[in-house]
């Protein structure tokens, strides 16, 4: 029979720490995994959300790889990623670098560039569409059209609508990044630098040799913090195109949007499930590769 | 407290003693709808006096937001929990029906043949099998709003037909020095009714039947589709009276003065009158090149769900009785906005020559109903068709079939089981 006070205290302990972790072990399973493995199930049938499920094998993922919109809004997240990441990246390292330097109202600049981030995005979103309006509204276009320069199409174009959609979701990340960068500057031993000022070494050299190396791990994790980001970017692009959600022409629409699009609009809750299962994957992926570059051995 | 609670529950108890046929204890019914302001109050109104009517009968009003409202209903229902009465949208009724939502009404009490006689034709496709399942209190319809002082400024009458529609809109279209539009004659965007507009009035105004076999099959890559699209996408490229997307969205165009004529439906009217130093008109939409006339309606429907039975039942049955009556639906036009879906209400003198509401009703008679499978694909479908041309510069009678192939594989794809 199992009694309490037979266990050692080392059985105790354990006793304790289940007991303990018990609530977020729950907490995780009812609200994480149960849906995550509810959404990999309805991937595989048909669910319109009113009637019965019914299974349909691998149907989904057939209609999802012969799908041309996905391809295209595959592409599209992908674009996404590829420039917002290295774009947001250098921006928030150089003014991190600078920042770091500025003694003169620091902490007030810091608060500025912090303020982005802050601010809801469904509301920069609205703003900057303003922004991005033709004549006689636009602020851009107007500023333009005052110089006798041609209107830009920015939203309304297959070509510049996705830089445009991606321009302020840039914006709204770099206060994080900066402040993670700025941390991260800080942490550098100063006495590295004091060598390497004793030595006569140039500031290209004291950069690339010492502050980029050491500032790794802030790299790495600014990297993949904002690849994830971009990777299931949503609401600046719905946002910015409430009219034709991830338009003109499927342009600007990310994979989350077309997840959303199949679930809430067309009702079609496996094929929306299949495409989250798919985005999943990608992120699973980031995410291990995260993993393997934060190894302490490398 | 107590004794209050006590004096309470005596009061109720003598009142119920009282009361011929309170024997069967009151009843309380439940009824959703998705949460837009003016609805909400006529209904809160419509409810008051029902409950005057019906001592014995408490309806509770729950209302959601729009986005949330179809997967709350789908949730509640089947677990029995939920509206005894509610309201879904008309193009939603086969899901709803499939799914086992709602029931039929039954037939002593709404006469299907009584319905057929007085309710407005596309009423009819609430109507499976014989039976109705589900009726509007009001409708929608289309109708060209105008802006006076614009008009007047140009000298100009509103238009009556397509012709005089670019004629009119060529008088009112201004643009600054460097060419650049700084205010349209007519605003366009497939993303807001336009799509209705080209679907429904504009493809039958040029001789054509937008689709056939009760709304499965797409007919309008045709010589008609292409005239409707040619006067469509002409009105930017040849006549240059318009912009697609100009001011964000065609109504914002229209609300801020910057646009002489715009169409939308008749619920945009509540937004319209408050807006401050505007002056603006109805007229109904322009007639086509042979005269004829065509309106696009929509509307929403309440249904009896799957979960009233017995007293409940009964009790919702009479609730759908008094929200379909005469009386609730000249209501509902003062209230929201929304047409009457009986002629008899609907066709009285005062309504038709209301000076803002007239021109909606006269739609009324000549409109058509679409039957969606999906109404956001399908429209995206015509977007998708007008930015092609717009934007990729496609030849318009290529992106005209592509259009039709698109909404055909969506159409085949819903009615496939």
């Amino acid at each position: 029979m199992f009694r309490y006070r037979d266990l050692t205290i080392r059985q105790k302990q354990i006793v304790w720490a289940w007991i303990f972790l018990a609530v977020p072990v729950l907490f995780y399973t009812v609200i994480r995994f149960y849906p995550t493995g509810n959404a990999v199930l309805i991937s595989f049938q048909d669910w319109n959300l009113l009637g019965s499920r019914t299974w349909t094998g691998l149907d989904n993922y057939v209609k999802l790889v012969n799908d041309p919109v996905f391809w295209k809004v595959f592409a599209n997240t992908f674009l996404y990623l590829i420039i917002g990441t290295p774009v947001s990246l250098l921006i928030s390292f150089v003014v991190a670098y600078h920042l770091d330097k500025l003694r003169f109202g620091h902490s007030f600049i810091r608060m500025l560039y912090f303020l982005p981030f802050m601010t809801s995005a469904v509301a920069m979103a609205w703003v900057w569409r303003w922004f991005y309006q033709g004549v006689p509204i636009g602020l851009f276009n107007n500023m333009l059209a005052s110089v006798g320069i041609e209107q830009i199409a920015f939203l309304n174009s297959t070509t510049n609508a996705l830089p445009a959609v991606l321009a302020p979701a840039v914006w709204a990340g770099l206060g994080f990044q900066i402040i993670i960068f700025m941390a991260g500057l800080r942490s550098i031993p100063q006495s590295y630098y004091e060598a390497a000022r004793i030595d006569g070494v140039s500031w290209w050299t004291v950069l690339w040799e010492i502050t980029l190396p050491l500032l790794r791990p802030t790299i790495v994790f600014i990297v993949v913090f904002s690849s994830i980001g971009f990777l299931r970017i949503f609401d600046h692009v719905f946002n910015m195109t409430t009219n034709n959600p991830g338009g003109p022409l499927n342009s600007t629409k990310p994979l989350v949007l077309m997840i959303y699009d199949t679930a809430f609009n067309s009702f079609d809750m496996g094929y929306a499930a299949a495409q989250t299962v798919v985005l999943f994957t990608i992120l699973l992926i980031v995410s291990l590769i995260q993993l393997w570059l934060l190894r302490a051995d490398r | 407290m107590r004794n209050k609670l006590k004096s309470f529950i005596l009061a109720g108890a003598a009142t119920a003693a009282l009361l011929p046929g309170a024997a069967s204890a009151d009843v309380e019914i439940e009824y959703w709808q998705y949460f837009f302001d003016a609805r909400v109050e006529a209904m809160e109104q419509l409810i008051a006096s029902f409950e005057e009517e019906n001592p014995d009968i408490t309806v509770t009003m729950t209302h959601f937001p729009y986005a949330d409202y179809r997967t709350k209903v789908a949730a509640a229902i089947p677990a029995g929990e939920g509206p005894d009465v509610v309201q879904l949208f008309y193009g939603w009724l086969n899901d709803y029906i499939e799914a086992s939502l709602i029931q039929p009404l039954p037939t002593d009490a709404f006469d299907p043949a009584v319905i057929d006689a007085e309710f407005f034709p596309m009423v009819g496709a609430m109507k499976k099998d014989g039976q109705y399942y589900a009726l509007p209190t009001a409708v929608r319809s289309l109708a060209l709003f105008y802006n006076e002082r614009i008009l007047e400024d140009a000298g100009v009458e509103p238009p009556t037909t397509l012709e005089e529609l670019v004629e009119v809109a060529k008088a009112t279209t201004e643009r600054d020095g460097a060419g650049n539009i700084t205010q349209v004659g007519f605003t366009t965007g497939m993303t807001a009714q336009d799509h209705h507009w080209f679907r429904e009035v504009l493809i039958r105004q040029f001789g054509g039947e937008p689709y056939l076999d009760d709304y499965r099959t797409v007919n309008y890559d045709t010589e008609a589709g292409r005239a409707a699209l040619d006067y469509y996408t002409g009105l930017q490229s040849e006549h240059g009276v318009t912009v697609e997307g100009f001011m964000d969205e065609p109504q914002a165009a229209f609300r801020a003065g910057r646009a002489a004529m715009h169409i939308d439906g008749s619920f945009r009217v509540g937004s319209l009158a408050d807006q401050r130093g505007l002056r603006w008109g109805v007229t109904e939409l322009p007639a086509g090149p042979d005269g004829t006339q065509s309106n696009y309606s929509s509307y929403w429907v309440n249904a009896i769900t799957t979960k009233a039975e017995g007293e409940k039942f009964d009790a919702a049955v009479k609730f759908m009785q008094f929200i379909t009556s005469d009386d609730a639906m000249q209501l509902w036009l003062d209230v929201v906005g929304e047409l009457p879906a009986k002629p008899s209400v609907g066709m009285t003198d005062e309504n038709v020559n209301d000076e803002v509401f007239g021109p909606f009703i006269r739609g009324l008679e000549y409109a058509h109903t679409t039957t969606f499978a999906n109404e956001s694909s399908q429209r995206q479908v015509l977007v998708d068709m007008v930015s092609r041309i717009n934007i990729g510069g496609q030849d318009a009678g290529e992106s005209l079939s592509e259009a039709a192939a698109a909404e055909q594989a969506i159409l085949d794809e819903y009615y496939a089981d």
